[in-house]
């Protein structure tokens, strides 16, 4: 929290003059904490009251669903509360903006569906969050319990369905036990690992009387989170990374939800270790940093994938070794000895086998790391060689203007015209890594993105929730897809309704961008369903829904209506008509060795 | 026009010596580590309620553990239910089926049992009983207990260690089987050892596997 409020540049106090569109919803709807705590809240008489208050209690201010039969006693009980409740237009929506209000909050974000259709919309969203540890409290409405199991109207088995893709759900089955329920699904959602949290509702409980209060958000005894690491592996680590010669820091995502940033930039900085992200860990580091050798993986940057290949001390922090970015196992850092430290004791050596294990809260064993070590180790070579990468590697690329528009010059137009704080969401597929690889990112919680599940549509949605979370005088860019926005730009109807300062940037080829290019690669160029000409306008479609439109054809086009559109205070779309043939470089095929990425096609 | 980034291609860079097996694990030229599977017995302790079993079930199916049995029964404590896994996998996945496992809220602790637990299973074996003296005398062999009998067929009832379990089955195969049902192995620690005593995080995680032995002799 500390580096999001120390980071405000006076740069971005240029909305001054609009009033902001959360602004407006603060005031108008959300709670004020100081007037709550003057009144004593009316004490509880039904089960859905229960489940509101637990959600009072937690400090939830907002709210993303849709309604429907059964979970309808819990938006009665939501008519008299001050958490503000933003009606998504689906349910998928209501969960990705869930989810990105936890990523850029780092509270729980809330959302509600009713049983049957409604629980199962919301299954993409919690799988999407349950991959990404982000946490996020999913509340389904169920049929009365006498019915269940007998396939009555909107029935589905939900905690059934989603026990896979949850952290913990529970079937509420008790009034009196309802509230309880909830708040211990908040704090299992944010305590240790994070991760997404279901409690299904059904409408008889929800309705009965009970005056039974919610307990206060905590978990239960049998889960335990071990926040210190062991001593002795850490001192051997200490000794480790002093005797390292070419050691690499490589930060997840758990460095930004464990609050690890600040530690680990001292830690790298003091010792002038090189630093990698994981994708889900970009602002972790600052880009523009000289250690910063930013994202390794399928598409990461050459650097990065050299220096992750030739290292031998890989310090390895909230990340979980996923195969976008080890590529092939045998080839991942084969020289390096892992020092691995995950607060989640099972993703040590579940995919690389680590040498140093260290469970434990990220901020806490960096410290302990930086206590142990006594002196730094000897690599001005090793940096060099880093910095020699780099120059060899460059991310530059070619924007010629007699060709169509350029991605990465668009990605960089934008990361121009906005704050170092302000906030990027995306879909997946080709822009997302471009909005990886060509915006500087330099604080945490400013990347919002579908990193281990993928989900296509996470774009506009996490835009929402983003937006509701983010402080006033912070961007929020979603950088699109044509494919991707396509999947869920109905949520566009909900950012004019609540008139929200969103600027999406679609980067439309007309074509699922990322399967042309894998189609190009290793299909023999056959694009089966791979073509989108068929897309709509997408600034008309903007204009359609409420919100402002723009469109991009040539250069000299992009930084005045990148302007226009962020300065528009409100929904904005701009249909960026980007080079459709433009590919995703570097590139490790899956499964490859990272150290042999390819630079164009040729090289595949 | 030539569509990519700059640098020096795939084969004008630096490989590295090294190389990691298939388990992650670092090779030592010399030597070529990879762990063959081997059985082990895992005991845990869960909370008495609706959905656990269905939890650790469900668990092992969607990460593909090879689960060899599931026993699973009340235990003294009616808040609390004992299951009993046997495994077959290489010992870093018999590390991730005690750490994932640990990681279910409902469960309480996991263990992995000493090779010299005890193990037992139970039998129901339904036989052709055309030749009664010699089924009765082989049923005394193994220990079994008549169940039923009728003039065609005797069921015995047969516990013990797996592999007397098999044996025993494969020589009543000479009157004809009809019908078994088995149990999956149930096991408890020996002595004053706790079979499921609660494991701190620390403990489990960087426990490297030290049971090396093959529970090849599957009995007491």
């Amino acid at each position: 929290m500390s580096e999001r409020a120390a980071s405000v540049t006076p740069a971005e106090e240029q909305d001054d003059e609009q009033p902001d569109a959360d602004a407006q919803i603060a005031d108008g709807a959300a709670p004020d904490a100081t007037e709550e705590s003057e009144t004593t809240p009316e004490p509880v008489t039904t089960g859905a009251e229960a489940v509101v208050r637990a959600l009072e209690n937690a400090g939830v201010e907002y709210a993303f669903g849709v309604q429907g039969g059964a979970i309808m006693p819990v938006y009665d009980a939501l008519y008299d509360s001050d958490i503000y409740h933003v009606t998504m237009a689906h349910e998928q929506g209501a969960a990705h903006a869930a989810d990105a209000y936890g990523i850029v909050s780092g509270e729980p974000g809330i959302c509600l569906a009713t049983s049957g259709p409604g629980a199962t919309n919301l299954v993409t969203g919690i799988a999407d969050a349950d991959m990404d540890s982000d946490p996020m409290v999913a509340l389904t409405g169920q049929v009365p319990t006498a019915f269940v199991g007998n396939d009555a109207f909107q029935e589905t088995d939900t905690t059934g369905v989603t026990t896979p893709i949850t952290k913990e759900n529970t079937f509420s089955s008790d009034p009196d036990r309802v509230g309880t329920d909830v708040s211990e699904a908040f704090a299992l959602a944010r305590d240790g690992r994070p991760g997404p949290t279901l409690v299904d509702l059904p409408k008889d409980v929800t309705k009965s009387e009970t005056d039974r209060e919610p307990d206060d958000p905590r978990v239960p005894d049998t889960y335990e989170v071990q926040e210190r690491a062991d001593e002795e592996i850490v001192a051997a680590a200490a000794e480790r990374i002093e005797n390292a010669a070419k050691p690499v820091m490589l930060l997840g995502g758990g460095v930004i939800k464990g609050e690890a940033s600040d530690v680990c930039r001292e830690f790298a900085i003091e010792h002038e270790i090189p630093v990698i992200t994981t994708m889900p860990g970009i602002g972790a580091f600052p880009e523009d940093h000289e250690l910063s050798l930013e994202m390794a993986g399928m598409h990461g940057t050459g650097y990065a994938n050299m220096a992750i290949t030739h290292c031998d001390a890989l310090i390895g922090i909230g990340t979980r070794f996923d195969d976008r970015l080890t590529g092939g196992i045998e080839t991942f850092a084969p020289d390096a000895e892992l020092i691995h430290v995950d607060i989640d004791p099972a993703e040590i050596s579940k995919n690389i086998r680590a040498d140093y294990p260290l469970v434990g809260d990220a901020a806490t064993v960096v410290e302990q790391l930086c206590e142990a070590i006594d002196a730094s180790p000897k690599v001005a070579k090793w940096r060099a060689q880093c910095q020699q990468w780099k120059s060899d590697y460059s991310m530059a690329y070619e924007a010629p203007e007699d060709e169509p528009v350029q991605p990465e010059f668009v990605v960089e137009a934008l990361d121009e015209a906005t704050s170092d704080r302000a906030i990027v969401t995306t879909g997946v597929g080709q822009h997302q890594m471009w909005a990886c690889q060509y915006w500087t990112y330099t604080e945490p919680r400013t990347w919002v993105s579908s990193h281990g599940l993928g989900t296509m549509g996470y774009g506009l949605p996490a835009a929402i929730g983003a937006r509701l979370a983010a402080d006033d005088d912070q961007e929020v860019v979603c950088i699109d897809g044509d494919g991707s926005f396509l999947m869920t730009l109905q949520e566009l109807s909900v950012a004019v309704r609540e008139n929200l300062d969103i600027t999406v940037a679609v980067l439309n080829n007309e074509y699922i961008g990322m399967v042309r290019q894998w189609q190009d690669a290793f299909f023999e160029g056959r694009h089966s369903a791979s073509e989108y000409h068929w897309c709509p306008e997408f600034d008309k479609l903007a204009e359609a829904f409420g919100a402002r439109g723009f469109r991009i054809d040539d250069y000299d086009e992009v930084a005045e209506t990148i302007e226009a559109a962020l300065a528009y205070d409100g929904p904005s779309v701009i249909d960026v008509h980007i080079d459709p043939e433009a590919n995703v470089y570097p590139m490790v095929p899956s499964g490859g060795d990272n150290g042999q990425f390819a630079l164009t096609e040729e090289q595949l | 026009m030539r569509r990519g980034l700059d640098g020096p291609a795939p084969e004008e860079r630096p490989t590295p010596e090294g190389r990691r097996n298939d388990q992650g694990i670092r090779i030592d030229p010399e030597v070529e580590a990879t762990h063959l599977p081997r059985r082990t017995v895992i005991s845990t302790l869960v909370q008495h309620e609706p959905g656990v079993l269905a939890e650790v079930s469900g668990l092992f199916s969607r990460r593909q553990f090879n689960i060899e049995s599931l026993t699973v029964g009340p235990t003294d404590d009616e808040d609390r239910a004992r299951i009993t896994l046997v495994v077959e996998e290489p010992d870093p996945g018999i590390d991730q089926v005690k750490k994932q496992l640990r990681k279910l809220v409902p469960v309480i602790s996991v263990r992995e049992l000493a090779p010299d637990a005890m193990r037992r299973e139970l039998a129901l074996v339904k036989v052709d009983a055309e030749r009664p003296d010699q089924v009765a005398a082989v049923a005394d062999m193994y220990d079994a207990t008549t169940v039923d009998s009728s003039p065609e067929t005797a069921t015995f009832e047969i516990t013990g260690a797996r592999q007397k379990i098999e044996a025993a089955i494969e020589t009543f195969g000479q009157f004809g089987i009809r019908e078994i049902s088995r149990t999956g192995t149930t096991a408890l620690a020996r002595g004053t050892a706790e079979t499921a005593a609660p494991v701190s995080a620390t403990e489990s995680a960087t426990d490297q596997p030290t049971q090396q032995d093959q529970y090849t002799a599957d009995d007491d």
